[in-house]
């Protein structure tokens, strides 16, 4: 074994380590790297300025703890945006692990804005079957959801007496780490011609770039960067814009890793030719 | 430094840490947390399922439809609730082998039902849509002969990208459709074309990786981000 | 009637749920509403059945003492605290504040999350590892992941605080390259997929509705 195939198969803890303190430590000694918008944050930021006070915004909580970190944020951000902009916001949940980040998101953000429940916002809770569900609200509310998360019947929650179906809602955002959004752009858009937006894991942002371009979404926000993005259009700093240091400094750790395996993997290469050379 | 006094921070610290330990080697402190995880979730999974669906779909029509039957002796839309509730009990005799096969009645129901919906979504939203889009954008030809003169117009930069995105993405989803629908060997035109998809689908799945590191450190960002605030107070 | 029934019940809900999307007429859309009513229904039923197969087989760990029996018990006990906590005080034991909702969030959202946020450590190890420009089509491949990793993130911000030369072309240029590559060549190439990925959907669709793909029958007669 040459000393470059030595460096290619060196422990992987090593890497772990380089990793872990490339994240904490920007964490704990910030670097203040500025952020910049892109157009399809800037989209559904603009798409929610445009609404008028009063105009009821369904956020869906599609994801549960296993991305809550990176999808986390950017509910928050919305959240906010709609409360400080007066927009009612009716939350749902079509994955079964996500109530609970529902309500959490939905008390901490409504104690730290003065917001009421089912004045300024509602938790509709969790739906088993996606897109019956997404269909169901085309038709009327009541149908999937004849009470509320808190088990109020839909017809005593202030929010929602005028709320019957799409018709009275002024965007959706869904917010995933699967592919629920685009069940909102076939079953709320296509057949009920609503405004849909989506957040999503960065994992998933790439795959949505063409129901942007279709207009069958709106805009997305995608991954961490797009909380931070976020949070800098509505000027409220959270997680998202403090993890982006972070974000960066370990980007740039795993393409200087890529590069350092292809110069290794090069150079072994060459080194093994040459001792075949060699020993012919 | 302001290390947490909350228990429940703690444990959960405690059992993050656990679930960490597997970077260094599959360990019992893992597995422990491992299956509490699946234990716990299964739990949760178990009591959303019950008090958003089962309580306020089901049961409570069903309570309130018979109370109306057994007080006023009529029959309301209520008790239509009866029908599902049924298929869903025959959906659970899929635990008892011997009579296991009766589930299938329940299968067949919502199976057929929701590919039927499945159909009609799936050919607006993924396949209508997406073919006009690909060559129509907001009533305007994607490949627009407007913008190529406005490059021969004003030789620059920017005109230029302007002008070949639109035919260069028609380009792509053509070629790409041909290297997935051709399933003869690739030769020939089809075969150039195909190789062509093929480049299309690398940068495709390069963007991909590149936004899957981004999520990933985004999730261990987040842990971190508790472990070192909330836990050990080092940041506020 | 163990195999027919099931397959005649499959396509006549098949077809009725196609056709109906045609008929705008109030006693199709009235049909179509209690459809979706039940349908949340009979989905929750099939999910409860999935947790209950799932109970079974670790209380069948433990019955037969099989391998790891013991950590099925420590699955079994974490159940059973969700379960006593998420009903002791009826509907209200899934709010804040409550026993069931501490649960969640100090023990199912800290391991949940770390159990994904592990895969940034070995992503990272293979990017060292096996990402090889050892082709025209992999050195694509890597050219992108990189433009995306760092056109998407504050990269050009550092050259801008390190007071480089070139700060200003970087951070021009380079954010806008990687949006341009995926509102492009990316998008071109997703969007052929997801053209594949629809028309198989909807082939496999008919193919269940007509009775061809019956693999959701299961085993047996």
């Amino acid at each position: 074994m040459n000393i470059f195939e030595k460096f290619l198969y060196i422990d992987r803890r090593w890497i772990f380590i380089l990793v872990a303190l490339a994240v904490a430590v920007p964490l704990v000694f910030p670097l203040g790297l500025a952020v910049t918008t892109s157009p399809p944050v800037e989209n559904v930021y603009n798409e929610i300025e445009s609404l008028k006070p009063g105009t009821p915004v369904l956020i869906s909580v599609d994801y549960d703890p296993a991305t809550q970190p990176e999808l986390g944020p950017m509910t928050i951000a919305l959240l906010r945006h709609c409360i400080a902009r007066k927009l009612p916001v009716i939350v749902t949940v079509l994955v079964p692990g996500g109530p609970g980040l529902a309500v959490d998101i939905t008390s901490k953000v409504a104690e730290e804005m003065g917001a009421q429940r089912d004045v300024d916002y509602t938790l509709l809770g969790y739906k088993v079957g996606v897109s019956a569900v997404i269909l169901s609200l085309g038709q009327d509310f009541r149908i999937s959801y004849p009470r509320d998360y808190y088990n109020t019947p839909l017809d005593e929650i202030p929010l929602m007496k005028n709320v019957k179906n799409y018709n009275d809602v002024g965007l959706v955002v869904s917010i995933s780490g699967t592919v629920i959004p685009e069940y909102w752009v076939a079953y709320a858009h296509e057949r009920y011609g609503q405004k849909v937006a989506a957040g999503v894991t960065a994992v998933m942002a790439a795959d949505f770039y063409p129901y942007l371009q279709t207009g069958q979404l709106v805009g997305l926000v995608g991954g961490l960067k797009g909380a931070a993005e976020y949070e800098k259009l509505i000027d409220r700093p959270a997680d998202g814009l403090k993890g982006m240091d972070a974000q960066t400094i370990v980007h740039l750790l795993i393409v200087v890793f890529i590069i350092l395996g292809n110069v290794a993997y090069i150079f072994m290469r060459r080194a093994k030719k040459r001792s075949e050379a060699s020993a012919r | 430094m302001h290390l947490s006094t909350d228990i429940f921070i703690w444990i959960a610290a405690l059992l993050t840490l656990c679930i960490y330990s597997f970077l260094y080697k599959d360990n019992p402190f893992y597995k422990f947390a491992e299956h509490l995880l699946v234990g716990v979730s299964a739990g949760y999974l178990f009591v959303i399922y019950f008090w958003n669906n089962m309580w306020p779909n089901l049961l409570i029509p069903l309570r309130d439809g018979f109370g109306i039957l057994l007080t006023e002796g009529r029959f309301t839309g209520n008790l239509a609730a009866l029908v599902p509730g049924t298929l869903g009990l025959l959906l659970l005799t899929r635990l008892i082998p011997k009579i296991g096969w009766i589930s299938r009645w329940a299968f067949g129901f919502y199976f057929g039902a929701f590919q039927g919906i499945v159909i009609t979504g799936y050919m607006q939203a993924f396949i209508l849509a997406q073919v006009y889009g690909t060559f129509m954008k907001g009533g305007n030809p994607v490949f627009s002969l407007v913008l190529m003169g406005d490059f021969f117009t004003r030789p620059a930069w920017g005109p230029f990208v302007l002008a070949v995105s639109g035919p260069l993405m028609i380009a792509g989803v053509v070629c790409t459709l041909t290297y997935f629908f051709f399933s003869t060997e690739h030769r020939g035109f089809a075969g150039g074309v195909a190789k062509v998809g093929i480049v299309f689908l690398m940068i495709g799945f390069g963007a991909s990786f590149g936004y899957t590191v981004m999520a990933r450190v985004s999730l261990l960002i987040g842990r971190l981000q508790f472990l070192i605030r909330d836990w050990l107070g080092l940041i506020s | 009637m163990r195999r027919e029934l099931p397959l005649a019940i499959c396509f006549i809900m098949g077809v009725i749920m196609t056709v109906q999307f045609f008929i705008p007429h109030r006693y199709s859309q009235w049909l179509f509403e209690n459809m979706l009513r039940w349908l949340i229904i009979v989905f929750t039923f099939a999910l409860i059945l999935g947790i209950l197969s799932l109970i079974k087989l670790h209380i069948q760990k433990v019955q037969y003492r099989r391998r790891d029996w013991l950590y099925s018990i420590v699955a079994l006990t974490g159940l059973g605290l969700s379960l006593v906590t998420g009903f002791m005080k009826g509907p209200e034991s899934i709010s804040e504040g409550q026993p069931f909702m501490t649960l969640y969030n100090y023990v199912q959202i800290p391991m949940q999350a770390t159990m994904f946020s592990l895969l940034a450590f070995y992503i990272a190890s293979a990017a060292f590892r096996t990402f090889r420009a050892r082709t025209l089509e992999a050195t694509l491949l890597l050219i992108a992941a990189v433009v995306v990793m760092l056109g998407r993130v504050s990269f050009a911000a550092i050259f801008k605080d390190l007071s480089l030369g070139f700060s200003t072309w970087v951070e021009s240029w380079l954010p806008g390259f990687a949006e341009w590559v995926l509102d492009y060549p990316n998008m071109a190439a997703k969007r052929g997929i997801m053209i594949g990925i629809g028309l198989g959907a909807i082939s496999t669709a008919l193919k269940i509705i007509l009775g061809i793909e019956r693999s959701w029958l299961g085993g047996g007669d």
